[in-house]
């Protein structure tokens, strides 16, 4: 995250001891609990099922070794040794004392981190690719864009009390890693026929209980545009936004229910008067930034002796097959680290593995880490020749499981083991379904496919852009899950389908095995994902082997 | 979540809340607050329960959002959850043995 600028960190730590004020205030009594919520909200602090939870921005995941070295001292000092990766880029704590918490915001302050807007109706962290700046097929880095959206959103007077929470992600490669179409707002940095750079503009995306993929509402912006109609689309949201119904008030059902085209002629409108009073200094920021995230100084050296470890290491060379993407750089590869070893809670880190991962970053990867929207940890930069020994250090600590994007690889929210909007447990069925397949050692014949998991309809652990979705309910006081199929968040963006009645508990791991027994009898090619067997087939025989009673 | 209704002999309840400083489930009970829902007083009258509401919200300067949660009597005569929300509020996360209930187990050891 950049954090060059004293004044943001000052910023800071006037914020957390503003709060500590707040804090102080409620338990003697000077402020009553409905006075004191929203203020606790504007500060990630939210009331959870077991304790209170601390929801810490990760700016679009980026992140130093030292701001990683600081969230392991809130997870060692002021929680239970561990924090969470969320599917927006973030970390959640899961157990701080109300008292401590403006320590813990001072900490974050000292590193230029912060909980500013992590909730409330507000702009919350913008998102990205985690692989922003290394990929191979990017276009243009879109991190010095998060940046200047972040800058400008934080504490933006006009837009704090939106009629809903307000998430913005931005994608810089051919390939979309940042789920743009799920997304109030989704820019898609291109170039036009002219060479020259700008965005795609998608609005009205999101999940939750009513799950919309976005539109496009600009083919083609230019990039010194970009914030005027940013902020041209959520003052006409914020206008035209319901507020007399919470779950009608996201941006996805205002232009459902106005239409793209009426929504386009107001953001429009809009968009001349705001442009026209922006000064350039936008610009200026964008161009700082541009210089804070240059390339690193990438090494231009041999691939050492990584071949020959990848032939004498089974181990490192499925890591490698699984763990790694193709880098712009010669020579480099980004590694995924997963947080889904075997008997782990998805996305859950201890404060040494993040000291470690910190070292690590400076050792081997260019002092640059990211989390992912799949609750992993990227390393972008990282040299072939150190891959041997950057694996040889994570497999030493339980960090080098060979699953990334594998069955194993399940993405799930919190769910009612913490979180007091769940209506049933994400966390043990996704470590059902992995300890399953394990045991079935069948996780590399399966191949890539994406398992996501949410126990309530707000969609946190994003269930519908699942290859297998599964939400967990409350059907007359028992849990019960209901499996969606075909979503995907990545190559073809699509709302997973209910191909039928939902499930008991005990009956979630036996459904996916009869789904992925479908899988490896119909489709034409070991190559052949599940996703695109699914898409070729369609629903009918998965559905045929879930009910096969009803079929 | 627990649905509204009416404590009654037919479908007791306890009140239940989140301490304010620290943040994990408590129960009241005779004369205060608990963390062991043993302990937890069961409510089978309207009147009684709905005065202990009172109560229980005018303590603001200790728990945060309490409200009444259906129980049932257990075999010791002791409170139990009749959902499986309210189960998981008293025995903690099914991932950690994390939480009050951790702490209380360790302390009686």
């Amino acid at each position: 995250m950049f954090d060059a600028r004293p004044q943001h960190n000052e910023y800071l730590r006037h914020r957390a001891q503003q709060f500590r004020s707040q804090v102080a205030r409620r338990l003697d009594g000077s402020l009553t609990e409905d006075e004191f919520k929203p203020l606790r909200l504007m500060n990630g602090v939210y009331l959870q099922l077991h304790a209170y939870m601390l929801r810490v921005a990760i700016p679009y995941g980026t992140i130093s070794p030292d701001q990683m070295r600081t969230l392991a001292l809130l997870a060692e000092k002021w929680d239970k040794g561990y924090g969470h990766w969320t599917t927006r880029q973030n970390i959640q704590y899961n157990w701080p004392k109300l008292v401590d918490i403006p320590d813990m915001l001072d900490a974050l302050a000292d590193v230029g981190l912060h909980a500013i807007q992590t909730s409330g109706n507000t702009i919350r962290n913008v998102t990205t690719d985690a692989y922003a700046g290394a990929a191979a097929d990017e276009v243009v880095d879109p991190r010095p864009y998060a940046e200047l959206l972040r800058a400008w959103s934080t504490d933006h007077a006009e837009f704090q009390f939106l009629p809903r929470k307000f998430k913005i992600a931005i994608s810089g490669g051919e390939k979309d890693r940042a789920v743009i179409a799920a997304h109030d707002i989704g820019l898609r940095l291109r170039r036009n026929e002219a060479g020259e750079l700008g965005f795609q503009v998608w609005i009205g995306g999101g999940l939750g209980r009513t799950p919309i993929l976005g539109q496009v509402v600009r083919e083609f912006l230019p990039e010194a545009d970009l914030l005027p109609y940013v902020e041209a689309i959520i003052s006409a949201y914020n206008l035209a936004g319901r507020r007399d119904n919470k779950y009608k008030a996201r941006i996805k059902i205002t232009v459902a229910e106005r239409g793209l085209d009426v929504m386009r002629d107001e953001i429009e409108a809009e968009f001349l008067n705001r442009r026209a009073v922006f000064t350039g200094v936008d610009q200026d920021m964008v161009a700082e930034f541009r210089a804070v995230y240059a390339a690193p100084a990438f090494r231009n050296e041999t691939d050492g002796d990584y071949e020959e470890r990848r032939a004498a290491s089974v181990g490192f060379r499925s890591w490698t097959d699984t763990n790694l993407s193709t880098h712009k750089a010669p020579g480099y590869a980004s590694v995924m680290v997963t947080f889904k070893a075997p008997g782990q809670t998805p996305g859950d880190a201890s404060a040494d593995q993040m000291r470690l991962l910190a070292d690590l970053a400076e050792r081997y990867g260019h002092a640059d880490l990211r989390i992912s929207h799949d609750q992993n940890v990227v390393l972008p930069h990282v040299h072939k020749s150190d891959l041997f020994a950057l694996y040889s250090e994570l497999k030493a600590a339980g960090l080098a499981t060979a699953n990334a994007g594998l069955v194993s690889d399940i993405v799930a929210c919190p769910g009612m083991d913490y979180c007091a909007l769940a209506t049933a447990r994400s966390i043990p069925i996704a470590q059902e379904i992995a300890d399953h397949f394990r045991a079935r050692d069948i996780e590399d014949e399966i191949g890539k496919i994406d398992i996501r998991i949410s126990g309530c309809i707000n969609a946190c652990g994003h269930h519908h852009l699942g290859h297998i979705g599964i939400l967990g309910l409350d059907r007359a006081g028992v849990e019960n899950y209901q499996i969606t199929l075909g979503g995907d968040g990545y190559d073809i963006p699509a709302i997973g389908q209910r191909p039928g009645a939902g499930f008991p508990a005990e009956e979630v791991v036996p459904a996916i095995d009869r789904i992925i027994n479908t899988y490896l009898d119909l489709r034409d090619s070991a190559e052949e994902r599940f996703i695109d067997a699914y898409r070729r087939v369609g629903a009918a025989p998965f559905k045929a082997a879930l009910y096969p009673v009803n079929a | 979540m627990s649905k509204t209704f009416t404590p009654s002999i037919a479908t007791p309840a306890v009140i239940t809340a989140n301490d304010l400083r620290m943040g994990h489930c408590v129960w009241m009970r005779d004369g205060g607050w608990t963390a062991d829902p043993r302990e937890a007083q069961l409510f089978e009258d309207e009147a009684i329960a709905e005065i202990a509401m009172l109560d229980a919200i005018g303590q603001a300067n200790l728990v945060v959002g309490p409200y009444l949660a259906e129980a049932r009597r257990g075999p010791d005569g002791r409170p139990e959850p009749t959902h499986f929300r309210e189960a998981f509020r008293r025995r903690g996360p099914s991932n950690y043995f994390h939480g009050i209930q951790a702490e209380l187990e360790a302390s009686n050891v």
